[in-house]
């Protein structure tokens, strides 16, 4: 029954369809003008909020020249930017390489996962910058003391994650597994990593979105580089249109990073 | 079992020489069972889920096992496969004493149990590199040719599970446990998700691969199912549960029909009518779960 098809297998590529994307623009799009509308009546009412043409004029300034650079507490925008994000990967890698080992950990050995979880739950609620005395004594400087608690930060959603993917493969598998007796470095390879996969990812991703949010709390605490510092130095000097500028750029690199590890959800997912 | 004791140590030869024969001369001939469950006993806590079965399988046999849900046949099965131990009693295979799970008793599950990660070639080929670990590369490749071949997913190999239809990822996993050479193919109620006209192609095409001898097929297959029709047309014979709790094979039918059946022809089989006649009244009247 199989001989007549034999010669070749088609490969059918998925036509680009643009609608859904599209559709999901649409609807961006209409919350953005909701959301500027509210920003107007808000900025009308309270006149020393800055209206959107001041926030326009303001982004349009500091996009002119984003890379400019005279001296430590003044740099362009994107060089802000920059700085705070490799704080953050910084941070964040260093999370995700402690975090990823122990969460297999927990998940493969039921007495560690007994041991760790309750600390786990314990430590997780507190808010990362309470951390910030603990990193500026240990490492006496404010540099390593943000990359400190951004690890920190990054550490527990995907620990957990990490945990829960590892200690879940469904009896099916394993059961699979058993009956052709899959040794032990071939259960790692194809079935307890590809099953655990996508869920270290997606806490990867929260991880990340925790992490970007504290950066910015942590710069203006630290007050040295970075959009954090921008958005103080820029409330010190009463710059409000900065500082709503500031915020749609946070808003912006957060969400094209999310973007980024769902893109990265999706193509570690196998259904 | 006055002979287990000599044939445990000649098992590969003895088990090579009975299923040799043509199946009608391995059926009646054998010493040693293929598969022999001696007084099996499941505790699970104080619940008794299976209490003392007994059931010897002979070399070429296709055997299924059907009751009421919950009369523990996927126990038994699952305690053939190893993958659950007795609490007594023990089930032997070709004498030996079942320890664990095997490829020798390769299993396809009810839900399919594909690796989704894999494609389909995939998941065959990384059963024969578990199971088999001394083929090269060239004899697994030619392996998994042969086994997708036979199910007709040869052309689909490089698809995952997930492109494929519930008949054709029930193929794969009928392909990935052929392919590794089992003494005793194990199936758990393998075409209960499936529509009609799928299910019976799906049947044919077992039957073709259980050869009843080991060289270059399956001697034996053991499969629950809870659909009549399904194992008369299948079987050899047919074991009958009780319902649990404590359930026990009420009885063992032999299957008096000739092969290769006649699915249209068999539905006027006065000996047919007489085997579902009886099978509809044990499990429909003696054996009728109370609701």
């Amino acid at each position: 029954m199989t001989t007549q098809t034999t010669s070749t297998t088609v490969v059918i590529r998925p036509r680009l369809d643009l609608r859904a994307p599209l559709i999901r623009l649409g609807y961006f799009l209409i919350g953005l003008a909701i959301l500027a509308l509210i920003w107007t009546v808000l900025a009308a009412v309270r006149s020393d909020l800055p209206n959107l043409a001041t926030v326009g004029g303001s982004l349009a300034e500091l996009f002119r020249n984003p890379w400019y650079s005279n001296g430590p507490n003044d740099k362009g925008i994107l060089n802000l930017l920059l700085s705070s994000l490799t704080r953050v990967f910084a941070g964040f890698a260093l999370g995700a390489v402690i975090a990823i080992p122990l969460g297999i950990l927990m998940g493969s050995v039921p007495v560690l996962k007994r041991i760790c979880d309750p600390i786990v739950q314990l430590l997780r609620p507190v808010s990362p910058l309470a951390w910030f005395p603990i990193g500026l004594t240990l490492f006496q400087s404010a540099e390593p003391a943000t990359v400190f608690i951004i690890t920190i930060t990054a550490l527990w959603p995907t620990v957990i994650n990490t945990a829960f993917g590892v200690s879940n493969v469904p009896q099916d598998f394993k059961n699979v597994a058993r009956v052709f007796q899959f040794s032990r470095a071939q259960y790692v390879a194809r079935v307890l990593w590809p099953y655990a996969l996508p869920h270290i990812v997606t806490g990867l991703r929260v991880s990340f979105g925790i992490a970007w949010m504290v950066i910015v709390a942590a710069e203006m605490l630290s007050g040295k580089s970075g959009i954090g510092f921008f958005v103080w130095d820029a409330w010190n000097a009463l710059n409000l249109p900065h500082v709503v500028s500031a915020i749609l750029v946070i808003g912006v690199t957060g969400l094209l990073f999310d973007q980024l590890f769902g893109w990265l959800e999706r193509r570690v997912s196998y259904v | 079992m006055s002979e287990s004791v000599a044939t445990e140590t000649l098992t590969a030869d003895y088990h090579a020489s009975v299923t040799a024969l043509p199946r009608s001369l391995a059926r009646h001939s054998p010493k040693t069972p293929a598969l022999d469950v001696l007084g099996v006993t499941r505790q699970y806590g104080a619940y008794t889920a299976l209490q003392d079965v007994n059931l010897q399988i002979w070399p070429g046999e296709f055997i299924t096992i059907i009751g009421h849900s919950g009369c523990g046949k996927s126990t038994l099965l699952n305690l053939v496969a190893g993958l659950d131990r007795p609490s007594s009693g023990s089930v032997q295979l070709y004498g030996r004493t079942i320890q664990g799970p095997g490829p020798d008793r390769a299993m396809v599950f009810q839900n399919y149990s594909l690796l989704p990660w894999m494609s389909v070639r995939q998941n065959v080929e990384e059963a024969l590199k578990a199971a088999l670990p001394g083929q090269t590369a060239a004899q697994r490749a030619g392996a998994t040719d042969q086994a997708l071949r036979l199910v007709g997913l040869w052309p689909h190999q490089a698809k995952r599970p997930s492109a494929l239809s519930g008949g054709q990822r029930q193929r794969v996993a009928i392909a990935r446990a052929f392919a590794v050479q089992p003494q005793v193919l194990l199936l758990d109620e393998p075409f209960g998700a499936l529509d009609a006209i799928t299910k019976s192609h799906l049947q044919d095409e077992l039957l073709e691969l259980w050869t009843g001898e080991a060289e270059g097929g399956i001697a034996n297959v053991l499969m629950v199912t809870h659909d009549i029709d399904e194992a008369i047309y299948l079987s050899d014979r047919i074991v009958v549960m009780s319902n649990g709790p404590r359930a026990h094979i009420h009885e063992v039918l032999d299957v008096p029909l000739p092969r290769p059946r006649e699915r249209a022809a068999l539905v006027q089989d006065p000996a047919y009518l007489r085997l579902k006649a009886h099978m509809l009244h044990l499990l429909g009247t003696v054996l009728a779960t109370p609701h």
